[in-house]
């Protein structure tokens, strides 16, 4: 009860609300602007281009989990899309030389795949000490570089995929494809572990103060550890999903998007300096600049500038996070000066 | 009383590297008792504190829980058996909420491994309002009061049941307020038999708290016994009373004229009302408690904190931007306490740590010139009889040479008055003895000195004059006939002193 009435002495009502949930204000964003864009070119709300909406938002929403927990930590991964690349290619070229393989195996293929490369960035910053950005930089290009080797010029295409794989890249059900279910499932799971298991919780306290993280008890290492393996298993289901939704993989596929991922996770309100956030903010952070980009497209918008208003998204968005957290202060120290 | 002590330390040393923190310290925690610790700083009290607590090791020695020996390897394994301990400045987690940070790693769950944070909340409010605080479990840390977060760790020690609550100088951040709420909570655990360890300074409040007082000095227990037997005298004379076994070799000059007077300086909640002067060939040393505010008048009158008053003049020029650029430029030089953090560039040579403040004067050209920079190096260095090669990163050199390569680094800029904070903390006998000398000399050849010390003999060998604070004022102007350790301990911990006189009050009626 009395939280409620502070807020509302706090004055400005629904903005307030929208100020204090990042949830809200993006989804509130999401729907202006997809209206906004609607009502200038109305062929933006065809079931098609939804259709498509959904679809290039998923591999990045799906990443975007795995970044949630390294942020949350005050950890990066950057390594994130040679993994994908590599798995991609993995899950192809499976299909490829085992005609037959079921889908589910090449699958956990890629999975276990994306652990194991998880598994060295983990054991490099958990256990050598040697700070996340420096680690994942460094593996980010070694895994490339071993993909193309690995690849050495070669393709994989379509035809060699079986349809029933491609389908999940593809086909509806209640009108929203496999590939986004996919994504909504793990994103419960994701959600739900943050909040409600004592691992989930361990990741903020870890990113919001590690030295009252070891008082409390918790085994940082290890915790930080996990936090990598997650983010590489999901990064290798990634790979394979990569592979089901565009058909042809070669060397380069996926590469750069970590940089794509980790803007959605900040603009969706994970907070850099770690301990804040949640991964449905950072999804529909992931929402809101695959909205704005496809919006840029139905407005004819030069290409060029998608880029640069996507670092304008992320700018904004660490602004507003500086500017409530300045408000903050201000008001503590009000507080402060009244005792 | 009678019963047996809840945690008990038997004979515990400890030292770090070279220097012996604890020698034989014995200390008892009996139930429902609050255990008052007071001692000089640096007489080895937090490093007990940390002992206790799970953070240091003993050397040698046992630490006993209800008659039991045990080793605390973590933090956690010594709140598991039932020691908590809480720190002038919480270690909470900002970012989530007080139920939380109460019940980290160790949260209520369901029968599905959820947590409950029903029977989460439900617990921490219940805690909440028996201590009769007015917070909600929901409320974020962040931006709660120093006072409100010591009440977090209150009730997390609450919940752990602890047996034994230790409380290393909760109330040095506190409102006056805030420490009567906090007294009425610790009263209420000590009703329940917890027994209480309570570490201040401030004299009035462990009166008004203790069963016990045990004083230690040195890392050593000089006194200890039931509050019956204690006056406030008694503690102070206690807490530093030993020989003057160092030489000090402070010789007397005539003051030359003002170097630098600063009015009425005020910052708000950190010092006020300070006014003082500094002469020619003077040393003044700034004598008080950690967290006095000491270091926080020099860092102003360098330039680095803002001021929200007065005025610093320098030979009688009012400095007007109040930045370090400024400072340096009138003639001001600030070694600070913190030589590694603060001091030295630690991956750099002896010779490039020293020049940096003179980069101008080693230019050639607009590059650094390899010839001028050993000269001045060199000239310096040898002044302050560096042991140790200067083209050597000063990392690899001891403590008391790189305070030396710090002292030689702001020489360089030869200024008119040079503030030294802590110019002996953690360095060996020598080179204390080095770096005396050569204040001695500086101030002979005519410059200006503010030397901050907590070590009272260095401060009354040193210092022609001593300024005592006391909680962010100025409790005391004492020559150098006057300064006694007794009488800069009165005046430093707030009391007036009951016989002889010596202290001149500076609040004026």
């Amino acid at each position: 009860m009395t939280r409620e009435v502070k807020n509302a002495s706090n004055g400005t009502g629904w903005l307030n609300v929208l100020m204090r949930s990042r949830e809200a204000s993006l989804v509130l964003l999401i729907v202006v602007l997809t209206a906004v864009t609607a009502t200038l070119n109305p062929r933006f709300l065809t079931p098609q281009s939804l259709k498509d909406l959904m679809l290039n938002v998923s591999i990045i929403g799906l990443l975007v989990l795995g970044q949630t927990v390294i942020i949350l930590m005050r950890q990066i991964d950057l390594s994130i899309s040679s993994t994908v690349g590599i798995t991609a290619f993995l899950s192809g070229i499976l299909f490829v030389s085992h005609p037959g393989i079921p889908s589910l195996a090449v699958v956990f293929a890629a999975i276990l795949a994306g652990l194991l490369l998880g598994a060295v960035n983990a054991i490099l910053i958990a256990w050598g000490r040697i700070p996340a950005l420096i680690t994942t930089l460094g593996t980010l290009y070694i895994f490339r570089g071993a993909n193309y080797a690995w690849v050495h010029g070669r393709q994989v295409n379509a035809v060699n995929v079986p349809g029933s794989f491609l389908a999940i890249g593809t086909a509806t059900f209640l009108g929203i494809p496999i590939l986004t279910w996919i994504v909504l499932i793990l994103l419960v799971v994701f959600a739900v572990g943050l909040r409600q298991y004592r691992a989930g919780r361990e990741y903020y306290a870890i990113g919001s103060n590690p030295n009252a993280a070891i008082l409390a008890g918790i085994n940082v290492s290890r915790r930080i550890a996990t936090g990598f393996l997650i983010s590489g298993a999901i990064a290798g289901l990634a790979g394979a999903l990569w592979l089901a939704r565009f058909g042809t993989v070669d060397a380069t596929a996926a590469e750069g998007i970590e940089l794509t991922v980790i803007t959605s996770t900040v603009v969706g309100g994970v907070a850099i300096t770690g301990g804040v956030g949640t991964v449905v903010g950072a999804v529909l952070g992931a929402l809101l600049l695959s909205v704005f980009s496809s919006t840029l497209v139905f407005l004819r918008v030069p290409s060029f500038w998608q880029q640069a208003f996507q670092g304008a998204m992320l700018l904004l968005a660490i602004a507003v996070d500086a500017y409530l957290a300045y408000r903050h202060a201000l008001r503590s120290r009000v507080k402060w000066s009244r005792v | 009383m009678n019963s047996e002590p809840t945690i008990e330390l038997v004979d515990i040393y400890k030292s770090f590297g070279s220097t012996r923190v604890l020698e034989g310290v014995s200390l008892p925690l009996f139930p429902g008792e609050v255990h008052s610790l007071m001692g000089e700083n640096g007489a080895g009290k937090s490093t007990l504190v940390k002992i206790m607590a799970g953070v240091h090791l003993s050397d040698q020695g046992a630490l006993r829980v209800n008659g039991r020996e045990v080793l605390f390897r973590s933090p956690s394994q010594a709140q598991q058996a039932g020691v908590s301990v809480i720190y002038q400045e919480p270690t909470l987690f900002r970012d989530l909420s007080i139920a939380e940070n109460v019940f980290m790693h160790r949260q209520p769950i369901t029968r599905y491994g959820w947590i409950d944070y029903a029977e989460m909340n439900r617990s921490v409010s219940q805690h909440l309002r028996q201590l009769g605080v007015s917070l909600q479990p929901e409320d974020p840390v962040l931006g709660l009061s120093i006072a409100d977060q010591q009440i977090v760790e209150i009730i997390k020690a609450l919940t752990f049941e602890a047996k034994a609550l230790i409380m290393d100088e909760p109330t040095a951040a506190l409102s006056l307020e805030e420490v009567k709420r906090l007294f009425q909570v610790v009263e209420r655990l000590r009703a329940k038999g917890v027994a209480v360890m309570f570490v201040s300074h401030r004299l009035e409040e462990v009166f008004a708290i203790s069963q016990r007082i045990t004083v230690m000095r040195d890392g050593r227990v000089v006194g200890s016994g039931p509050i019956g037997q204690w006056t406030t005298d008694e503690v102070i004379r206690k807490m530093v009373g030993r020989s003057l076994d160092a030489l000090y070799p402070k010789e007397k000059v005539e003051p030359g004229k003002v170097v630098l007077r600063v009015r009425d300086l005020r910052r708000a909640g950190v010092f006020r009302d300070i006014r003082f002067e500094v002469r020619q060939g003077e040393i003044v040393a700034l004598a008080g408690l950690v967290g006095a505010g000491r270091s926080e008048v020099a860092r102003a009158i360098f330039g680095i904190d803002a001021l929200d008053g007065g005025e610093v003049l320098l030979d009688g020029v009012a400095l007007r931007n109040h930045t370090p650029e400024e400072a340096m430029a009138a003639g001001i030089s600030l070694v600070p306490e913190d030589r590694q953090q603060q001091g030295l560039v630690m991956e750099m040579t002896a010779t490039r740590n020293v020049t940096l403040t003179v980069l101008k004067q080693v230019r050639r050209f607009g590059i650094v010139s390899r010839k001028k920079e050993r000269q001045i190096a060199g000239h310096w260095t040898q002044r302050m009889r560096l042991k140790g090669h200067i083209e050597e990163p000063v990392n690899v050199l001891s403590g008391g040479n790189q305070q030396k390569v710090v002292l030689a680094k702001w020489l360089a800029t030869k200024p008119k008055l040079l503030i030294v904070d802590e110019p002996t903390r953690g360095v060996d006998v020598g080179a204390k003895a080095e770096v005396h000398r050569t204040l001695s000399q500086l101030a002979n050849e005519g410059m200006a000195i503010i030397m901050i010390s907590s070590e009272l003999p260095e401060v009354i060998g040193m210092a022609d004059r001593v300024l005592v604070m006391h909680e962010g004022k100025l409790t005391a102007e004492l020559s150098r006939s006057e300064a006694t350790e007794e009488v800069i301990m009165f005046a430093a911990t707030g009391q007036t002193l009951s016989k002889s006189g010596g202290q001149r009050n500076h609040e004026s009626p």
